[in-house]
């Protein structure tokens, strides 16, 4: 089932995998100019960006245990996917700049080092540019895959920052951002539980 | 005989007499799509002369906990909330403690237009045109006993009606307090319309407090109890995180929120370019009520 699967997931183009993260934008743009975002629409491009990304960075985060889970590999979409995430902070970031804020840089600047939840978020954004800017086969060869791997590891931080980020910026504790904190704590604890494909036993060089 | 919104003439008949021959159409009519009312107050020089928000921004952006934690939730939500009968209850030490109805508080002949600007603890922004009357009045009407120094404001509890108590969010009911010679500036007012209607349920229908120079949360929505009392009444934010809602909550850009600054903020309607305007001292009624606070720390005091 899984084998076939693959088969199938291996004949789709990673362009593909770009078209349909630009959905959730091309629906954004779409209720700008319709008028479908109400009386204050910063907010809501504001908030609908940020959401995005932290989805597709779940969706990043999801790849390994989904392989080791079911043996379905969608290892090739992985880069992807966490592009797609880091362009929708991007975008969020500067809606924020821009729209939020009106480019006023000396109280960003003092907002950002006061406030905890601006803390989290851009801290979580400095390593996703991290991430982002060696997201390429050369930075791989450059770094070697063991330094890379050691790198990449930043996401784990970076994604519990994000959602942080979320809950510290609201004035209540509501459901949806601890809901969403519970699936990523989930999906960071099946990578200790579930070390390998499940099935697999552990190479014989490992035992004793 | 008390007066009931219900017996208030409505918009329709009295908005044209020329057409008062088609007025038995009309309320049928208006009947049908619900009774529309009409308000209209006196102006005032305490309105500002800025330009007031469009009744759909003012009426779909709202922080009303009780349909819901999302903007839009009240406007969604508030439809089922039942106004009319509606009465508050006013006691502690008054002279003439009781149940008073809306027009009993804010019969017609007494209202005012007053333009106010509303700043939400958020850091976002409005002009909106309310219509009421001054809280002083009404507090006059029940007699204010001299020992009297604080009032304490609840809204309604009908989790029913009022879907966003269905879960302990906030301490039910929610609750606001002023001090009494903050309660008395003829700038505090208990409004019952917005434009020339009365107020919109979503917007605290249908009778509201208003302190334009504090953050938007002090202006209590839907008030079912007035209590005059000699100590600082508590307050439901305040309660909740005491470190980042004050009881005075005056708007202050020098006092920061915990979480995020107070020194500008973004006006709802301005455009998604509009950028941000500078937190004016006490939202720009400084001239009028700085010196209620004349010789206190209002750090501490936030």
């Amino acid at each position: 089932m899984a084998q076939q699967l693959n088969q199938y997931l291996r004949r789709i183009p990673v362009w593909a995998v770009w078209l349909a993260g630009a959905i959730p934008l091309g629906l954004l743009l779409w209720d700008i100019f319709t008028g479908g975002l109400g009386v204050e629409p910063v907010r809501d491009i504001e908030h609908r960006l940020g959401r995005t990304a932290l989805y597709f960075l779940i969706a990043t985060l999801a790849v390994t245990p989904l392989l080791r889970i079911t043996r379905i590999s969608l290892m090739r979409f992985r880069r992807a996917l966490g592009l797609i995430s880091f362009s929708y902070a991007v975008l969020h970031v500067a809606s924020w700049i821009s729209m939020e804020m009106g480019f006023l840089w000396a109280q960003m600047l003092t907002d950002v080092v006061k406030r905890p939840y601006l803390i989290f978020g851009m801290s979580a954004f400095v390593l996703l540019l991290a991430l982002a800017v060696t997201s390429n086969d050369l930075s791989i060869r450059r770094m070697g895959g063991a330094g890379w791997r050691r790198l990449h590891k930043l996401v784990y931080p970076a994604v519990l920052l994000v959602s942080m980020h979320w809950i510290w910026a609201l004035k209540l504790w509501e459901p949806k951002p601890l809901a969403i904190l519970g699936a990523i704590l989930l999906l960071l604890a099946v990578r200790i539980v579930i070390p390998r494909p499940l099935g697999l036993k552990k190479p014989r060089a490992l035992q004793n | 005989m008390k007066l009931n919104w219900s017996d208030v003439t409505p918009k329709a008949d009295f908005l044209n007499r020329r057409s008062f021959m088609t007025a038995g159409a009309a309320l049928g009519a208006s009947l049908i799509g619900g009774p529309s009312l009409a308000l209209s107050g006196k102006a005032s020089a305490l309105s500002t002369d800025e330009k007031p928000n469009s009744l759909e921004e003012i009426t779909n952006y709202n922080n009303f906990y009780e349909f819901g934690t999302g903007k839009e939730d009240p406007a969604r939500n508030a439809g089922s909330l039942t106004t009319d009968p509606w009465s508050v209850e006013i006691g502690g030490l008054v002279d003439r403690p009781g149940s008073y109805s809306v027009a009993d508080l804010a019969p017609e002949n007494a209202l005012e237009e007053r333009i106010y600007r509303l700043r939400c603890v958020e850091a976002w922004s409005m002009v909106i045109p309310w219509i009421g009357v001054p809280l002083a009045s009404v507090l006059q009407k029940v007699g204010v006993q001299p020992g009297a120094k604080f009032v304490a404001f609840e809204t309604l509890v009908r989790p029913e009606e009022m879907p966003g108590q269905k879960r302990a969010i906030l301490d039910w009911p929610y609750r606001e307090g002023l001090r009494i010679d903050e309660a008395m500036h003829p700038l505090a007012i208990l409004a019952t319309g917005l434009y020339s209607d009365p107020l919109p349920n979503q917007n605290g229908a249908p009778i509201r407090l208003v302190v334009p120079w504090k953050y938007g949360f002090k202006s209590i929505k839907s008030v079912v109890r007035i209590t005059l009392t000699d100590r600082r009444p508590a307050c439901t934010w305040q309660d909740l995180q005491p470190s980042e809602y004050g009881f005075y909550a005056n708007v202050n850009p020098e006092v920061d929120h915990p979480r995020w600054s107070q020194a500008s903020e973004r006006r709802i309607g301005a455009g998604l370019f509009g950028g941000r305007q500078e937190t004016l001292m006490f939202n720009g009624y400084a001239d009028q009520v700085a010196s209620l606070y004349a010789g206190m720390d209002l750090a501490k005091n936030y």
